[in-house]
């Protein structure tokens, strides 16, 4: 029977996937994939042909039977028939590094793995060993992904260099950040690239253990990964000799439980450790003095899921990538109201323009775009005015914004700035560890005086305290979240300070 | 859609025992208790800290650190409804509005019957196609009044 792939991705599953699989039982041999990432086409189905795979949709289930009727099996033309997908602009002009097999292989098939290059880095790197791995990883310039941008290579070798005979590799999968869903694409699409990465971790700094913690949000990629350990641990990609190299590790998932802030990193040990997820000052560095207070490595999933290509291809076919200091890939994530809202892996340096206009065909609404919130819910909202800035680290947090995990929200002219900016006061007073004061009082306080100057009560007065507000939560806070939610709600009154007066212009006419 | 256990005290027990080897197993024993039990019950405090060498207040402290459990079972089905900002791009606060309204409940409330538990959740990385809602386990996207509705009808 002609092989039909259909995705399993969760975001392929709400609409509709497994019903078109069911419509397509008995007709093709159905392999379930992850998603290419082209969102306004799932579910994409491809057929495989002598020509390569040919794509449809979005199809729906009541679509099959047409579909059959026309020729589907032989990849002949219909309304949905998308052509080849390696074709389709929005895939041909990305650098998929990290997402090469993403919605390609089996996610659950290691034979697959290996057969589109799985492997070939942790080979590589059992190869060379420890020290030219970590040297590999420097030289490759990969940052860290989770938002921080801080040099994997530095992060490896402090923790190399730690005393200790207990280490632990940590993989941070709490993705939490609005517009983001990389992480959990990647878990449901191919997550042995994850394992892989992992495992190349554990091996250069010495580690034998290692935790995926994964927010509770996300029960379709737990469900996968958990089988895709499994099935490493049979096939001996895990356990007391990883691929016959003598090296022992294994790795363990655990389940968030719906606190964002435990995506900071030392919140997000204590919560391992099976704590309130309340954040640690630093120093100690988690690389000193990480979970059960030994040397850990915490990585974001991404930056982990970059290393089997670094190791495979080398540092300079990475590094030659990006722009400034960002170099290699990052996977951008078109979200919210864009046209062709999708993954959209590429080197450092489109600008933001180019990201949401030419790539992402402005607003699905179809209304102008006014403004796009960058980074999560602790980045900062760019108007258009600033859409010649490029998607980097520097770049981006010299207009006082910042990239975070990759996350671009696009708002139409219909959005209110200062509800947004009450938004991310909200946010952060739900999501507030309650450690540091200027977190879990400032939100509160802050959610207040937005409020009043809606109402229009003394609105440069309150302007004035809330800018107040902002430096105080900026620069006293423990950690990112009430560090950066100044992001959000300053740059919502720099470039749309307009929204901010409107009740009084109102009481004015 | 899940059929809870009454509360059982040598049940709990063996959930507790089942973990205690796992280092760090307060969470993972929190979650096997919200599976059997549809929350974790009060009962279940006082076992946990003995197990885990906690105090009660300090297992108090940690199950009430998390949005995730709940100290009374759910009803018959819970809806996750996104709040957060990709999904409010899309129109996500008049849906809940519509919702809340639709089915007289608020935030975290049950519906009279004890149907269903409604919540709010930050992303479902579902970003790309909302507003979306996690029915139970099932993925929902492109929400509008009409299709939350129809998925309500097809689960009650």
């Amino acid at each position: 029977m002609t092989r039909v792939f259909v995705p399993r991705d969760a975001a392929a599953l709400a609409l509709g996937a497994d019903q078109v699989a069911a419509a397509l039982a008995g007709h093709a041999a159905v392999t379930r994939t992850g998603s290419r990432g082209l969102f306004w086409l799932e579910p994409m189905i491809e057929v495989e042909t002598p020509a390569g795979r040919i794509a449809y949709g979005p199809v729906a289930a009541h679509d099959v039977p047409g579909l059959l009727a026309a020729g589907l099996l032989d990849g002949a033309p219909h309304a949905l028939r998308q052509g080849r997908p390696e074709e389709l602009p929005f895939l041909a002009s990305q650098t998929r590094f990290t997402f090469a097999r993403c919605g390609i292989v089996d996610p659950l098939s290691l034979a697959d793995y290996e057969a589109h290059g799985g492997l070939n880095g942790l080979r590589r790197a059992l190869e060379i060993g420890p020290a030219r791995t970590i040297e590999e990883v420097t030289k490759s310039g990969l940052r860290g992904r989770g938002g921080a941008g801080f040099p994997t290579g530095i992060k490896w070798k402090t923790t190399a260099d730690a005393a200790g005979e207990q280490k632990y590799i940590v993989c941070n999968a709490d993705e939490g950040d609005s517009g983001t869903y990389a992480d959990r694409m990647l878990m449901e699409g191919d997550p042995f690239v994850l394992i892989e990465g992992m495992a190349i971790t554990a091996i250069a700094v010495g580690a034998s253990k290692g935790f995926v913690y994964t927010r509770s949000e996300y029960p379709h990629a737990i469900a996968a990964l958990n089988a895709a350990l499994a099935i490493a641990r049979r096939e001996g990609l895990l356990g007391a000799d990883v691929l016959g190299s003598g090296h022992a590790f294994d790795i363990e998932q655990r389940a968030g439980a719906g606190a964002y802030v435990c995506g900071e990193e030392t919140s997000l040990l204590e919560s391992l450790e099976g704590k309130r997820g309340q954040v640690r000052a630093k120093p100690p560095l988690p690389a000193h003095r990480g979970l059960f207070g030994k040397p850990t490595v915490v990585n974001n999933l991404i930056t982990l899921a970059s290393v089997p290509f670094v190791l495979a291809e080398g540092a300079a076919a990475y590094h030659e990538i990006g722009y400034g200091r960002s170099r290699g890939t990052m996977p951008i994530q078109l979200a919210g109201n864009v046209k062709y809202a999708g993954l959209f892996e590429a080197g450092f340096g489109l600008t933001l323009g180019e990201i949401v206009q030419d790539i992402g065909g402005g607003t699905r609404s179809g209304r102008p775009v006014r403004a796009v919130q960058v980074g999560g819910p602790l980045g900062a909202y760019f108007p258009p005015a600033l859409f010649d800035t490029p998607f980097d680290y520097e770049a981006f947090a010299a207009k006082d914004g910042l990239i975070g995990h990759g996350g671009v929200v696009v708002f139409d002219d219909t959005v209110d700035l200062a509800a947004q900016a009450r938004f991310a006061m909200e946010f952060c007073s739900v999501e507030s560890c309650g450690k540091c004061t200027p977190c879990r009082i400032g939100s509160v306080r802050g959610m207040e005086v937005i409020d009043r100057i809606m109402a229009g009560d003394r609105v440069d007065m309150h302007l004035d305290l809330l800018t107040d507000l902002c430096h105080t939560m900026k620069f006293g806070s423990l950690c990112a979240l009430g560090g950066f939610i100044p992001y959000p709600v300053m740059s919502a009154l720099t470039h749309f300070p307009e929204d901010f007066r409107a009740p009084q212009k109102v009481a004015a006419e | 859609m899940a059929d809870y256990e009454p509360w059982n005290e040598t049940r709990a027990a063996d959930i507790i025992a089942a973990h205690a080897g796992q280092d760090g197993a307060t969470i993972p024993i929190l979650h096997a208790m919200q599976e059997a039990f549809g929350c974790v019950p009060t009962a279940a405090v006082p076992l946990i800290a003995d197990a885990l060498n906690f105090t009660r207040a300090e297992v108090h402290g940690i199950v009430s650190f998390y949005h995730d459990f709940r100290s009374h079972p759910p009803g018959r089905h819970v809806l996750k409804l996104c709040r957060a900002e990709a999904c409010q791009a899309l129109g996500a606060e008049a849906l809940a509005a519509h919702v809340r309204n639709r089915l007289n409940v608020d935030w975290h409330g049950t519906t009279k019957g004890g149907g269903l538990t409604l919540e709010p959740v930050f992303c479902l990385g579902l970003c790309a196609i909302g507003p979306s809602a996690l029915l139970d386990d099932k993925p929902l996207a492109r929400l509008d009044p009409a299709r939350i509705e129809a998925a309500l009808e097809a689960a009650a």
